[in-house]
């Protein structure tokens, strides 16, 4: 338990050190000025004439956006943030001296896993939360389902972060990376194909997108929260970017935390026959 | 592994030891016996395996075959990994560190812990030298500087057994001799050092035993603190006519000239006060006698013979 602390430690003040927790925030602060800004000009210099209904989707379309940008940046964070985590020390030489020390290999990976989750869900978390309050305080404008949205979205970022720790015991940093977004480009593209079998009545397509949300879940966990966030006449009837008529159950939630878990736990075991 | 670890008079020791990756054999059949308590040098050209090796005795690479015993336990053993100290060849660590906290992290992944441990980080810094450093990272520091951080990083958990993967390599004159002074006294302590290296006069003025490997296996194995039994013998005298060489041919063998002098192989220095009592009696005034032993890299360029092309 020792080791695993002195792991999660040199891993946080490397982050620190290494300016990469500034960054994320510095970043992350830019944008929710950016979106602060946005959504102050929209809000004032609307049409006072429009009905209150008109007016209440467009501030969930708005508030929808909000939460899309941060969407992306938590796949680029959990994506980007432990990409060389493992491979770039293998490739160094630093993991010599670390692995060759009474600690085992499975606590290196841990550590270092821990800390970025818990990065991954302060960052998204915080996030979150700005576009929220941004939305409130300038439109008055209140979301519900809040918490279950940061908890799908953590939880999309965290099977993400257990994909790319996996690959860095076994791949490249750049080859890591490039499957990484691979592996989020394909649950996409299975979403879309869900949504289009779904909206076509073609029962093919719609298991097809399932079996790839099942290999690629993280698509599934968006869509997921954005039903939650949205009014169901909107989510499921409307024709927005934001819609989605077929509606991932609980199960994939429970699946996509199997499948992190599952994927953390096989990366433990490539990393503990890796040649160092 | 479980149970107690087995008491055995080597610190290290592997039989038929390989590791092979795909076709490329880089080990293929280790058989090392180091003593407790010895500087025990590890010699060979590039490509020899010699980091492979270590590698395998560290468990940082698995082999392919074959066995090795550290302190009585398998590589990989976490008790007798607490025992152990690494310099790798090319030290590298997070350099947003400082050498304290470098030393910190791990010492306590070694089990050391509060005053103890802060106590052995003040020692080891004054040692190698960077106590007025502390507030620098190690990105700042040279390549010296990282060597000497990466030596007392290995010596940390005042190890029994200490592996030092060319640790001179990035080192000054000073650095080099304070190299040395360590291992004398890792030496005086009773650690076992395995020393990797290619500079062979640090290796002949530290090392009490070596072995030479060529593609993965042991090709030779010599002690450099016993007398050595072949020197030669080296004169600067007036005379050097025929008949000198002859009557010298009686103390030895190999009798040629080179330049001015005079050399020959003898089976000892023991000889060499007969061969000046002869060459007074001759009446042959002698301007210097003295011996040379084969050099470390005169065995080195011998033992890997002719082939081996330089790496």
């Amino acid at each position: 338990m020792q080791n695993l602390l002195t792991i999660m430690q040199l891993t946080f003040l490397e982050l620190r050190r290494r300016r990469i927790v500034l960054a994320a925030l510095a970043c992350g602060a830019g944008f929710l000025m950016v979106f602060a800004a946005a959504i102050y000009l929209l809000h004032n210099f609307q049409s006072p004439s429009r009905p209150l209904l008109q007016i209440r989707i467009i501030l969930q379309l708005q508030m929808l956006v909000g939460l899309y940008a941060v969407n992306l940046m938590t796949v680029t964070v959990a994506v980007m943030l432990p990409v060389d985590a493992i491979s770039g020390e293998i490739a160094s030489g630093v993991m010599q001296t670390l692995a060759s020390k009474p600690v085992r290999r499975a606590q290196i990976v841990l550590g270092k896993w821990l800390i970025y989750w818990l990065m991954i869900a302060a960052y998204t978390t915080t996030m979150i939360v700005g576009v929220v309050l941004v939305m409130r305080v300038i439109t008055g404008f209140s979301q519900p389902h809040v918490p279950a949205a940061v908890g799908l979205m953590t939880l999309q970022g965290t099977v993400l972060l257990s994909v790319v720790v996996a690959g860095g015991a076994r791949l490249t940093t750049i080859a890591n990376g490039m499957i990484a977004f691979g592996f989020y480009s394909v649950a996409v593209v299975g979403g879309w194909i869900e949504q289009i079998g779904v909206m076509m009545g073609d029962s093919g397509a719609r298991y097809v997108g399932t079996a790839i949300s099942l290999l690629s879940p993280t698509d599934a966990l968006w869509r997921r929260a954005l039903y939650l966030l949205q009014p169901p006449m909107m989510s499921q009837v409307a024709m927005t970017p934001f819609s989605s008529p077929s509606v991932p159950s609980v199960a994939m939630i429970w699946w996509a935390v199997a499948f992190a878990v599952g994927v953390l736990a096989l990366s433990t075991s490539w990393f503990a026959k890796r040649s160092l | 592994m479980t149970g107690a670890l087995a008491m055995t008079d080597n610190a290290i020791e592997t039989r038929a030891l390989r590791k092979q990756f795909g076709t490329h054999v880089a080990v293929a059949d280790l058989w090392l016996q180091v003593p407790r308590g010895q500087v025990f040098g590890f010699l060979g050209p590039n490509g020899a395996g010699k980091t492979t090796s270590i590698k395998m005795l560290l468990g940082l690479v698995a082999p392919t075959s074959g066995d090795a015993r550290l302190l009585g336990a398998a590589p990989g053993d976490h008790r007798v990994r607490a025992r152990i100290g690494f310099l790798p060849e090319h030290f590298r660590f997070h350099d947003c560190l400082t050498a304290r906290e470098l030393l910190r992290v791990h010492g306590r992944l070694q089990g050391m812990r509060g005053g103890p441990l802060e106590r052995r980080i003040d020692y080891l810094l004054a040692r190698v030298d960077l106590s007025d450093t502390e507030h620098l990272y190690l990105r700042q520091f040279s390549k010296g500087m990282l060597q000497r951080a990466g030596l007392a990083q290995a010596l940390i958990a005042a190890p029994e057994l200490v592996f030092l993967d060319e640790p001179t390599s990035g080192l000054d004159p000073l650095g080099r001799v304070l190299v040395r002074e360590l291992i004398e006294e890792l030496r005086e302590r009773g650690t076992t050092v395995f020393l990797n290296s290619h500079l062979l006069g640090e290796v002949e003025a530290t090392c009490d035993r070596v072995i030479f490997v060529k593609q993965g296996c042991v090709v030779h194995e010599m002690s450099l603190t016993e007398p050595e039994q072949i020197v030669s013998a080296e004169l600067r005298i007036d005379r050097l006519d025929s008949a000198t060489l002859e009557g010298l041919r009686g103390f030895g063998r190999d009798v040629r000239l080179s330049g001015g002098t005079v050399i020959l192989r003898v089976d000892s220095e023991a000889v060499m006060p007969e061969i000046a009592r002869w060459l007074v009696g001759q009446g042959i005034a002698i301007h210097a006698l003295g011996t040379r032993r084969k050099s470390l890299e005169e065995w080195f360029i011998e033992v890997m013979g002719a082939d081996q092309r330089p790496g």
